[in-house]
């Protein structure tokens, strides 16, 4: 009846998850307490759950991404500490098998569920606006995007509470995934979770190439786009590209664990070592779409603050397509170890040390952007020098681990955590959290305080070089990743610096709660009446903050790069309007309906519960089915209406 | 600064910025769609891309057990690849008489597509059924694991493009040769075609190389 589901899947003998997960649970009761009476339902269904708003679904995926962030930084409290205590003869408090689940978990979650979210967030919530229309592609299909992503993330987590995460990384290499190793569920939670989100992910990388390619305002050209597009559009073709290959290499691992076939087996012929390229063919694109992104981000940043337009446009751009290239030629460089031989090692050493030249490039455009401009030292400025400094460092240290016999020395040592944990914290991190401040007047009509952002930087800055700095040195010592406990005693005075470095990045964290906080108490004295607070370049500062439904009562028109800046420059001159009647998606339950049934099938995926699975997939075929003959998803917003919409919104504090 | 200031601050698009060179405006539904499907499609076969690739490997691998040239039964293949060949030309030939609004000849030319494409996947079945029956099943070698797994999932891609082509059947019967079905079909066909696209890949990669 419920499959390998039993009583033995909660695991009361381990007090630790169980006193983790009641706290959450009460957290989540609390809200949902509060929800409930204070009747935010119908709204929380109306605007949000059944939106097929981008800026809606943008801001939803934020949430999602730093809700995830702190269940992502717990794991590495956790680990920092175990390894900090746990030397010489003391054991710590996690034991092997527990602290294996939260290495695994703490990959899994931190790549697929913060930085993943928070950079289709930012893309969602501006792609649309900065390319002036009024939404993506096929914004229903983004809905769906949206929750299937949040029921991977759910179903990741229900793995603290009813059974077992998985051991073995969270890349999920054979043959220890394989079912003669991990018997459990532990993997399958991995595996159906990340699934069902990549079928999500694949999705949003449909839309948005289509998008940026089809759907542009009028004049808005190519080589007139903002970069944030350009480096959107490079990773939304790294996702169309990347993720099937994925899903293709997740799909024979199940099939191996599932219907006993051979493809990653020890035996019967399978090849493990194809995993691993194959794998590794998805990860290291995977890596530019998460760090395209947020280069496109500090582009913005640094051209808004210095008041000036980017440096050299061009090779911007032309550096985003480059690596958008380059990033699918360098996946070996994950295992030289593997004994590909000399002759494939050096050429996939020499593309990756290649790949850091464009990038390079692109460093020298944000210096020149900055260079002799009037520079506002704003916390998205902040961000993006940390940035600069860090992700140079962080790249140098790649540079050096690109080639071979030095990989052969570091591979698999702390150094190269820090290494990853530099380039990703330094970039993706930074740049979303950059993104989050510049952008999120334009989400919510009011600015965030500068004095908690620019706390929250520097803890973040001096609590990722206290944590991480340490570990280059232990990898160069001999100690190895992932550690349950440390040998050596000589270790634990650079381990109990970077259990410092991860207390201080808590408190970057808590000072970004406070930080939102004090700004929704004090958002009266902080409204954004003109739109545009940072007198920004590109289109979406030309409409109000928070934009309306449609962002753009009348497309604009394009003529030049950094399109808005141009016309505050030739000047304005405000003149009746003369509105169109407009069509508007309508809102849409299908997404939420999707992932729902997907969460069910999922979880009975994972604990063998056939019955469930043939539900879920017969009540998904409803789904489609119905989805697939409905006619109309569109709702008019005639002339008047918006007449009447914009003289509201103009009228509330806009000098006319 | 308002929206009406921008539109004014802006002039007109010179007419050298037409459609086609992407200074227009937001392309036409129909456009939309038939892209957004194709980017689909580019992605469905990057995922056919990965078995391809493990078959590569794989296809060695028999580990005592049957290779290919001992299962393969070229004259059979050659007949299934000739269904599902012609398939896509009565494909073609429906999806124009739907673009010139003609219900009845669409119905017979999609028909026939069904009809062969049945005959394809009833041969395709017959084939796993007698491998599974000789104990030549996707769990005897990596091999077959790769053979069966990349087959497979373009025979349940089959499978799926006929279900979708009875239900635009179905709404072609209901609701006429609209827009919104005509934009379905188009996303039909593409499909089909691309399937096609996949299978001759799998038969010179898999079958022809493979009974070698």
């Amino acid at each position: 009846m419920l499959g390998r589901l039993s009583w033995a899947a909660i695991p009361l003998d381990q007090p630790l998850p169980l006193y983790a997960m009641g706290a959450v649970g009460i957290v989540i009761l609390i809200v949902l307490g509060i929800v409930t009476v204070k009747g935010w339902w119908p709204y929380l269904w109306r605007e949000w759950i059944t939106s097929v708003d981008h800026k809606r679904i943008g801001v939803m995926y934020v949430i999602l991404g730093l809700v995830m962030l702190l269940r992502g930084y717990s794991d590495a409290i956790m680990m920092r500490t175990q390894q900090a205590i746990a030397i010489g003869d003391a054991q710590g408090y996690l034991p092997p098998d527990h602290y294996d689940q939260i290495f695994s978990a703490h990959g899994t979650i931190m790549i697929f569920f913060v930085a993943m979210p928070l950079v289709i967030g930012l893309m969602n919530f501006v792609v649309p606006l900065q390319l002036g229309v009024r939404d993506v592609a096929f914004p229903t299909l983004n809905s769906v995007s949206f929750w299937l992503t949040a029921s991977g993330a759910l179903l990741v987590n229900v793995s603290l509470v009813i059974g077992s995460f998985s051991r073995a990384s969270w890349w999920g290499y054979p043959p220890l995934s394989e079912l003669a190793f991990s018997p459990d569920e532990g993997v399958d939670y991995y595996l159906w979770p990340l699934q069902i989100s990549g079928i999500g992910t694949l999705l949003t990388g449909v839309n948005f190439v289509t998008t940026i390619l089809k759907l542009r305002a009028p004049g808005m050209l190519y080589f007139r786009m903002p970069v944030f597009c350009w480096t959107a559009l490079a990773a939304n073709m790294l996702i169309v590209a990347a993720f099937p290959v994925l899903t293709a290499t997740f799909a024979m691992l199940l099939l191996d664990r599932y219907l006993g076939m051979h493809f990653f087996t020890n035996e019967a012929g399978g090849n493990q070592m194809m995993y691993a390229n194959l794998f590794w063919a998805w990860g290291h694109p995977e890596v530019y779409i998460l760090v395209l992104p947020a280069f496109g981000v500090f582009s913005e940043v640094a051209a808004t603050f210095s008041g000036k337009g980017l440096f050299s446009y061009r090779s911007m751009v032309l550096a985003t397509l480059g690596i958008c290239i380059l990033a699918f030629m360098v996946w070996l460089h994950h295992f030289f170890t593997m004994g590909a031989g000399a002759d494939v090692n050096a050429v996939f050493g020499i593309m990756s040390s290649i790949i850091a030249v464009p990038t390079g490039a692109k460093v020298f455009n944000w210096l020149f952007t900055l260079f002799r401009g009037r520079i506002l030292f704003t916390t998205p400025v902040l961000f993006l020098i940390g940035f600069m400094i860090t992700f140079v460092l962080g790249g140098l240290t790649g540079v050096l681990l690109a080639v071979p016999p030095v990989d052969f020395v570091l591979h698999n040592s702390a150094f190269l955590v820090a290494h990853f944990h530099h380039v990703i914290i330094g970039g993706v991190v930074f740049g979303a959290l950059a993104g989050i401040n510049y952008w999120f007047p334009k989400a919510f009509g009011f600015t965030l305080d500068e004095w908690w952002g620019k706390a929250s930087f520097w803890c973040w800055l001096i609590g990722f070089y206290l944590a991480f700095m340490p570990l280059y040195v232990l990898g160069l010592m001999g100690m190895t990743r992932r550690l349950q406990h440390i040998p050596d005693p000589s270790w634990r005075p650079l381990l109990l610096v970077a259990e410092l470095g991860a207390i201080v990045v808590f408190l970057a964290i808590l000072c970004q709660i406070v930080q939102l906080y004090v700004s929704i108490r004090t958002r009266d004295q902080r409204r954004d009446l003109t739109g545009d607070p940072w007198n920004g370049r590109t289109l979406e500062w030309s409409t109000s903050s928070p934009p309306p439904a449609y962002n753009f009562a009348v497309l604009p028109r394009v003529e030049t790069i950094d399109a808005f800046s141009e016309v505050k420059r030739k000047g304005l001159s405000a003149v009746e309007e003369v509105y169109e009647a407009i069509e508007m998606p309508r809102n849409s339950p299908i997404g939420f309906i999707i992932a729902f049934f997907a969460t069910f099938t999922g979880f009975a995926l994972i604990w063998h519960i056939w019955w469930i699975v043939i539900l879920g997939l017969l009540a998904a075929a409803v789904t489609v089915l119905v989805i697939g003959w409905s006619e109309n998803r569109q709702h008019e917003i005639s002339a008047n209406e918006m007449a009447h919409i914009e003289q509201a919104r103009l009228g509330l504090g806009r000098p006319a | 600064m308002t929206v009406a200031a921008l539109d004014t601050g802006l002039s007109a698009v010179p007419t050298e910025f037409a459609r086609g060179r992407g200074g227009g405006g937001p392309a036409s539904t129909r456009t939309v769609v038939a892209y957004g499907f194709w980017i689909f499609l580019l992605s469905d076969f990057i995922l056919f891309a990965g078995l391809f690739a493990a078959h590569a490997v794989l296809s060695g691998n028999t580990a005592g057990g049957p290779t290919g040239a001992e299962l393969f039964n070229l004259r059979n293949v050659f007949i299934e690849t000739m269904c599902l060949l012609f398939s896509s030309y009565t494909c073609g030939l429906g999806a124009l008489s739907a673009e010139r609004r003609q219900p009845r000849r669409f119905l017979i030319f999609a028909a026939l597509t069904l009809v062969l494409g049945a005959a394809f996947l009833i041969i395709e079945s017959t084939e796993f059924a007698g491998m599974v029956s000789k104990g030549a099943g996707p769990s005897r070698s990596a091999f077959l694991s790769a053979f069966f797994t990349l087959v497979g999932t373009h025979g349940v891609h089959v499978t799926g493009g006929l279900l979708w082509l009875i239900y635009m059947v179905a709404q072609v019967v209901a609701k006429g040769l609209r827009p919104h079905v005509l934009r379905r079909l188009l996303c039909w066909s593409l499909f089909w075609h691309a399937l096609d696209i996949v299978w001759v890949g799998v038969f010179t990669l898999v079958y022809l190389m493979g009974a070698r």
